[in-house]
């Protein structure tokens, strides 16, 4: 029981630092333009890697193989939305096709996980 | 204007996203959480794709965006149907809250 707040504890004090950060510290860097909008996109990243950390918890703690796969599905379409706003954020095209080659290989590593899941070779 | 749009459809993308996550780290199953993931895909991710689109117009970048969209939308039910499917083979329990089961049934 002791253990278990002391977890909660620590998942609080990340929860509330990483908003401390969105709310008054954004970054400057990976920006060269000076869009009237910079200032969202900066809090954008940072809501981007709050998912993030709930995702690697849950791979973390995730009791069966399958959950663990579910979530490497959703990081993979959580660095599609990052690359994308990269993408705006510094005015160069070449971010999105980083996205699209992350799709691909993300739709691919996870019918991989389920055959291996389900137990069967890759070959049928 | 036009960029005003596309910065709403980003941060309803984002809105989607968050709210995902949370539901992939506080629901009790693997079926839930893979309902919630696929949520956060058609919706977050493909909002924010779309919100590019807007904000970058028809250049090539908008192009790859609207192409990258349509991927998503094309794949993630593929992927999440495959997941479900090795899930339930690989028996894993549902919760015990759960009702029903018909893919069990219709197996026997």
């Amino acid at each position: 029981m002791k253990k278990r707040r002391i977890r909660y504890i620590i998942g609080a004090i990340i929860i509330v630092s990483v908003m401390a950060v969105i709310l008054f510290r954004p970054l400057t860097i990976l920006f060269c333009q000076d869009l009237p909008y910079i200032l969202f996109l900066q809090r954008a990243f940072f809501v981007l890697l709050l998912s993030c950390i709930l995702c690697l918890y849950r791979i973390m703690k995730g009791p069966t193989p399958a959950d663990r796969a579910v979530t490497i599905d959703m990081l993979g379409v959580l660095i599609v939305g990052f690359c994308a706003i990269l993408g705006v954020s510094t005015g160069r095209d070449w971010y999105i096709d980083i996205a699209i080659a992350w799709a691909l290989q993300s739709f691919i590593a996870t019918l991989a996980l389920a055959k291996f899941l389900e137990g069967k070779n890759f070959d049928d | 204007m036009i960029n005003i749009v596309g910065l709403v459809f980003i941060s309803i993308g984002l809105f989607f996203d968050f709210v995902g996550c949370l539901g992939l780290v506080r629901l009790p199953d693997v079926y839930n959480r893979l309902q919630a993931s696929t949520k956060c895909i058609t919706l977050g991710t493909c909002s924010i794709l779309l919100g590019v689109l807007l904000i970058h117009g028809f250049t090539a970048g908008g192009i790859k965006a609207l192409l990258c969209m349509l991927f998503l939308i094309l794949t993630s039910p593929v992927s999440a149907h495959a997941l479900a499917r090795a899930a339930h083979k690989s028996g894993v329990r549902l919760c015990e809250k759960s009702v029903v089961d018909r893919y069990e049934e219709d197996g026997k």
